[in-house]
């Protein structure tokens, strides 16, 4: 398939990783923060080509994990609202609240259903104009200039029935937090995704405050290998940068237009991530201009108070201070079958990801 | 306006008998007198027999229907077990107001795979239930074949041994994603056909020599990955899969690749799994090729060589890892 199969040639691969275990001349952890990252790694097989020195780590990636608890827990009780329909991407179908799954939300009689996009969830909203729907709007700054857009749609319409429950987030504070809890590691491969919208300069501050070593990547293997190299050679020469390995899709400056759509929409606020806490402008808030939109405004409902899953330490998973197999549920309590943290739910998820492509009897 | 399906079709009086005079009976065939059971004689006393229920939305998909599908997954069911299938009931639950045409259409298509799959159906039962009470049609069929004493190992897979190859007659995954591209509207460059057909004339190829086959399976639901991890369950064996040796259709991996899905985890209709022993498995694919549903065999793996009871892929990119058990609910609906 052209535009994949250049990326995933098996003698670029080992010429790649052939260089790495030549450069490699010490110890390295570097951390990715994003979930599509995550995923690559194991279902490519990454850790298999790379030499023991090299490790990486997953950091808080995975929009799906780092939904709060309480952020489940009000779709949940949403749903059950006369005449609502929630409209959510499939993952969080499965994601633990306190007492119940929007999943089993849906078995209990609501009306919940998985779209691809927010504009899917607009066309539910225009072809049924006796329901409320409720779009669930999680994810960083890629999904988010896809929820600014329908919502400044939607206001155009003057569409009465269309809200948006908001939990969208922004990856550099929650980088930033991760550092400044002390988490050990040489580098960071950066969000491609998240890197198209913002551009490279928004992880600028990591090289300048922290001394780490940046690259931005996209996902197949050679970008994921590339970038490795990339770090090992920062780290070596002690100088480090932030560097745009996803030339194809990435520019330094970003998506200026959505970089609009998104400022239009939103203001940056404070919000809950789940494991890291709250985190200051770490969230992006709904602008008053368009809070008639904004679900948390609109409807009121009693929710119970949130109790975390007991044991389960997706926290410290999200922060890269530990590996799922460190977890005393994982592969025994905790499964994708029985998830009890978020972090088993995604496909994105360290846990998930661990469990699916590395041994766990 | 085209006539619908009401609930006096399904109270059992005069328009439940029109209903299945002219439009069941008629196309299935079934001229005799309407008796309570189908009487029927089998040249064994080896039998399989197999039942499976249909709710496949959407009910039309390039390819085949819902009712295509209610024949093929049954006489896929049982020629995967060795045997030759034989007769099939077919029971339908249908909300009123479906419209005749659209059934006629249904039954249509299941008259014809049967005819070409060589089976009869000779039983059958409608039931009409309200408005909301289900959704269009739910088809459910049962079937019975012959087998015979040498092929009786195939469906438990106790002859597996190492060294064993594996063998998919086709690329995995282009119902689903059909399926999903049918619900979703979706278009490629070069449409999708769902890979829904009747596999027991390619299986007759394939058991030729009976010996030489040790387990066969569709892989419908949960797709390879599933079939495999059981496989790897149940014979306490270890399983290595080359991915580049399992073909995949450019759309299926494109569409893979935007909606993050794997292909190995993807439901076929039209495709089933072969272990042989290492010396036939040569001989099988090439008799898998002169079957049009057997054009694109291809050998993908061996038995044994790995962890005891786990499925490991070898990555195209060199790389390698555990290939799990599909969980959760990727798409609904699909069969």
């Amino acid at each position: 398939m052209k535009y994949v199969d250049e990326f995933r040639n098996k003698r670029h691969i080992a010429r790649l990783a052939a260089l790495i275990a030549k450069e490699a001349t010490s110890d390295y952890t570097f951390m990715e923060v994003c979930g599509g990252h995550t995923a690559s790694i194991h279902r490519f097989g990454i850790p298999s080509l790379l030499p023991p020195q090299i490790r990486l780590i997953s950091g808080p990636g995975c929009p799906v994990c780092v939904t709060a608890a309480r952020y489940i827990d009000t779709l949940v009780a949403l749903a059950s609202g006369e005449g609502i329909t929630i409209a959510l991407f499939g993952d969080l179908m499965r994601v633990p609240g306190t007492h119940q799954t929007p999943g089993e939300a849906k078995a209990d009689g609501g009306d919940v259903r998985v779209v691809l996009s927010a504009y899917e969830a607009l066309e539910l909203a225009r072809s049924n104009p006796g329901r409320k729907i409720i779009f669930s709007a999680i994810g960083f700054e890629t999904t988010a200039p896809g929820t600014a857009v329908t919502m400044i749609q939607a206001d155009r319409e003057g569409l009465a029935n269309f809200f948006v429950l908001n939990a969208h987030k922004v990856m550099p504070p929650a980088m930033e937090t991760i550092l400044k809890d002390g988490a050990q590691i040489d580098g960071f491969i950066c969000p491609g995704h998240v890197a198209v919208i913002t551009g490279s300069s928004a992880f600028e501050f990591i090289p300048q405050r922290y001394g780490l070593a940046c690259v931005v990547t996209g996902f197949e293997p050679t970008d994921i290998l590339s970038a490795v190299l990339m770090l090992v050679r920062q780290v070596n020469s002690h100088k480090p940068s932030v560097e745009i390995q996803y030339r194809r899709a990435v520019s330094v400056e970003g998506n200026v237009r959505a970089q609009g759509y998104l400022s239009e929409v939103f203001e940056p606020g404070e919000v809950e991530w789940r494991g890291l806490g709250v985190i200051p402008s770490g969230g992006m808030q709904i602008r008053d201009r368009y809070r008639r939109l904004d679900a948390a405004s609109a409807f009121s409902v009693e929710i119970p108070e949130t109790i975390h899953a007991n044991g389960c330490i997706c926290g410290d998973i999200l922060r890269g201070v530990r590996r799922p197999p460190d977890c005393d549920l994982f592969a025994s309590a905790c499964t994708p079958d029985h998830p009890e943290g978020a972090c088993m739910v995604s496909d994105e998820g360290s846990c998930n990801t661990w469990y699916k492509y590395h041994s766990h009897e | 306006m085209s006539e619908k399906i009401t609930l006096s079709h399904g109270s059992g009086g005069r328009q439940t008998q029109a209903l299945i005079r002219d439009h069941f009976a008629a196309r299935f065939g079934m001229n005799g007198p309407m008796t309570d059971s189908a009487l029927l004689s089998l040249p064994s006393s080896l039998i399989a027999f197999t039942t499976d229920s249909y709710v496949i939305d959407p009910l039309f998909f390039p390819g085949g229907n819902i009712g295509k599908l209610a024949v093929c997954g049954t006489v896929n069911d049982l020629a995967v077990s060795g045997a030759e299938p034989k007769y099939l009931s077919a029971a339908f639950i249908i909300e009123e107001g479906f419209e005749m045409d659209q059934l006629d259409t249904i039954i249509s298509s299941m008259a014809d795979e049967a005819e070409k799959a060589g089976v009869r159906i000779v039983t059958g039962d409608t039931k009409v239930v309200e408005k909301g009470q289900c959704d269009r049609i739910f088809i459910n069929t049962a079937g019975v074949g012959v087998l015979s004493e040498e092929l009786m190992h195939i469906s438990s897979g106790s002859s597996v041994r190492e060294g064993d190859r594996l063998i998919i007659n086709g690329p995995p995954g282009d119902h689903a994603v059909t399926i999903l591209a049918s619900r979703r509207n979706l278009s490629f460059d070069s449409p999708m056909t769902s890979d829904c057909a009747s596999l027991n004339h390619l299986i007759r190829k394939v058991v030729e020599k009976p010996a030489a086959v040790h387990f066969m399976r569709d892989l419908t639901r949960g797709g390879l990955a599933a079939v495999l991890n059981e496989l790897a369950a149940m014979t306490r064996h270890g399983i290595t899969i080359e991915e580049s040796s399992v073909p995949v259709e450019e759309a299926v991996r494109g569409l893979c690749e935007i909606l993050g899905f794997d292909p190995l985890t993807l439901a076929s209709e039209g495709r089933v799994l072969v272990l042989a022993a290492a010396e036939e498995a040569e001989g099988i694919v090439e008799r898998m090729h002169t079957d049009p549903l057997g054009r694109g065999a291809a050998i993908i793996g061996t038995i044994g060589a790995g962890r005891e009871g786990r499925v490991i892929l070898k990555s195209s990119t060199g790389g390698s890892r555990f290939l799990d058990m599909p969980s959760g609910q990727l798409l609904p609906r699909i069969c």
